[in-house]
């Protein structure tokens, strides 16, 4: 199966995860909450499919390219 | 001294009761729906506080003199201390004619009495208004003397744009300078109102032009262009101004809608842009500063404070001045301007088809503005490779950063993979200079 891996777009703290291994996502649907510029910011899923691996924890400080999760498809 | 006679109710009408309800209204828009809290509630509760009669807060002192340049006899004292004045009442009869209100409100006393015969100069009686004009009053209440020292002085507005200097990062808009191109292009919003107010026949060129200004989006430029250009306004440009900026949310979605193709909302910019060198970060405002302030002079106390504070920011050596600026100094700036702003919304002053117009305008200089961004981005696009998402065009408008994060929100709509955050900031910051560019022109023409 494919996979996608889905990253950080800017610099902040994630204030929430979503997802654990093993959750199905639909396209759309909020993986993590990363606060950058005083914003909470919801980060998607691009597409329909299942978590394989979740990158991020609650409280951590995250830079461009960090990995949130990764979607099998 | 005491009884009935020294209560608000005799003063009490039903302006003073929709006024009330507004500033309600802005504070439960507030506290309940929570749209610009920290500037709603406090404006609402002004409003409240200068619509009590008799409470003082918003007073400002007349004299009433002999103009007459003869001396004049006292033929009669035609109101007393409990009636409420309009404009043109007649207050004193003399041989020579009637001393009119020159403004509303009430009279605080009579110095001479009938019979009299008056000195050319002499004061005759003290109105007390809560009016701003151009007559030699005196602020003598604690929101009117704010206003007088605090904006009529133009110290606060410049003061919280430094604050909001602190506040911002210029990376985005240095990343990508084409983005100036798009603040640049929503400030088409503040002409295009500018010349609809001028058309509309209701405004002088001044009124017009702080009408205009609230297509910059920003409360502290339009505050200070208003208080030297139509301070009479000033309570309604800037209810507009703060009222649109929190309702953004709602008047820029169907705008980009109707200026963009689904094609077109869905393009994909890449995330992360150019890092930005700390000394890029630290040349900027210094270099901005020196040119902007020699082709707009006017422009200078806002530009010149909003620089300064961003050098605090990211000098690394000013910490403390920039913790200061970004919390303790901006939250009791905003206090003082916030309170003296619903201050100036008595009921006799804000009552008026004017304000109704200015706010009718505010929302077209808002939707010309996002238009003007838009299409910017478009023609950008027509002579570029790389191709930019035209939405961002519409953070354009300033309204830091709420524009910015109705980019980010209807981008990710389209399309999952979109974070248009960092690029819709540098318009937006492009925006607000852009705005404080403006309101220089404006000041620069016609104070």
């Amino acid at each position: 199966m494919a996979q996608e891996t889905v990253e950080i777009p800017i610099s902040g703290k994630i204030v929430g995860v979503n997802i654990k291994v093993g959750d199905a996502v639909k396209e759309g649907e909020v993986l993590c909450i990363l606060e950058s510029m005083k914003m909470e910011n919801p980060i998607v899923a691009p597409l329909d499919g299942s978590i394989t691996r979740v990158g991020v924890t609650i409280e951590q400080m995250v830079k461009p390219g960090d990995i949130v999760a990764v979607i099998e498809f | 001294m005491f009884g009935l006679f020294e209560t608000g109710f005799q003063f009490f009408y039903w302006g003073n009761l929709l006024m009330l309800l507004i500033g309600g209204g802005l504070i439960y828009l507030g506290v309940a729906k929570k749209m610009e809290p920290l500037l709603l509630v406090p404006i609402g509760f002004g409003i409240m506080l200068v619509n009590l009669p008799m409470g003082g807060l918003m007073d400002y002192e007349l004299p009433l003199t002999n103009d007459t340049g003869v001396p004049a006899n006292v033929i009669s004292i035609d109101v007393d201390r409990t009636s409420r004045l309009s404009e043109g009442d007649a207050i004193i009869t003399l041989d020579s004619g009637e001393v009119e209100a020159p403004v509303y409100g009430r009279l605080k006393k009579v110095m001479v009495a009938p019979g009299e015969k008056v000195a050319p100069g002499k004061v005759m009686a003290v109105m007390i208004t809560s009016a701003q004009t151009p007559l030699p009053t005196e602020p003598v209440g604690l929101l009117s003397r704010i206003f007088q020292y605090g904006i009529m002085w133009q110290i606060i507005p410049p003061l919280i744009f430094l604050c909001l200097g602190a506040l911002t990062d210029f990376g985005p808009m240095l990343a990508n300078p084409k983005t100036l191109l798009l603040g640049g292009a929503a400030q088409f919003g503040v002409y295009f109102a500018f010349f609809a107010a001028l058309g509309s026949g209701f405004f002088n060129i001044q009124e017009a032009a702080s009408v205009g200004i609230i297509g910059g989006a920003e409360g502290p430029t339009t505050i200070y262009v208003t208080s030297i250009l139509a301070p009479h306004l000033i309570g309604a440009t800037a209810v507009a101004c703060y009222s649109y900026m929190a309702l953004v949310p709602i008047i820029q979605p169907p705008i980009i809608r109707l200026l963009t193709t689904k094609k077109e909302r869905a393009i994909y910019m890449k995330p992360q842009v150019r890092e930005v060198s700390i000394h890029e970060k630290i040349i900027f405002p210094v270099i901005a500063s020196v040119v902007i302030i020699l082709f707009v002079p006017m422009a200078a106390p806002l530009v010149g404070m909003f620089m300064v504070g961003n050098l605090f920011a990211i000098s690394g050596v000013t910490e403390r001045l920039w913790k200061t600026a970004t919390t303790v100094l901006i939250d009791t700036l905003t206090i003082l301007l916030t309170l003296a702003i619903g201050g100036t919304m008595a009921a006799e002053n804000f009552l008026s088809p004017k304000t109704l117009i200015v706010l009718a305008l505010g929302v077209v200089a808002f939707a010309t503005a996002t238009a003007a961004g838009v299409l910017m981005a478009k023609l950008l696009n027509v002579f570029s490779k790389d191709k930019i998402n035209p939405m961002i065009g519409a953070a354009g408008v300033s309204a830091v950063p709420m524009a910015a994060r109705v980019v980010q929100a209807m981008g990710q709509k389209e399309n999952p993979r979109n974070f248009l955050l960092m690029h819709a900031m540098g318009p937006n910051v492009a925006g607000a200079i852009g705005a404080a560019i403006a309101g220089g022109i404006f000041m620069g023409m016609l104070s």
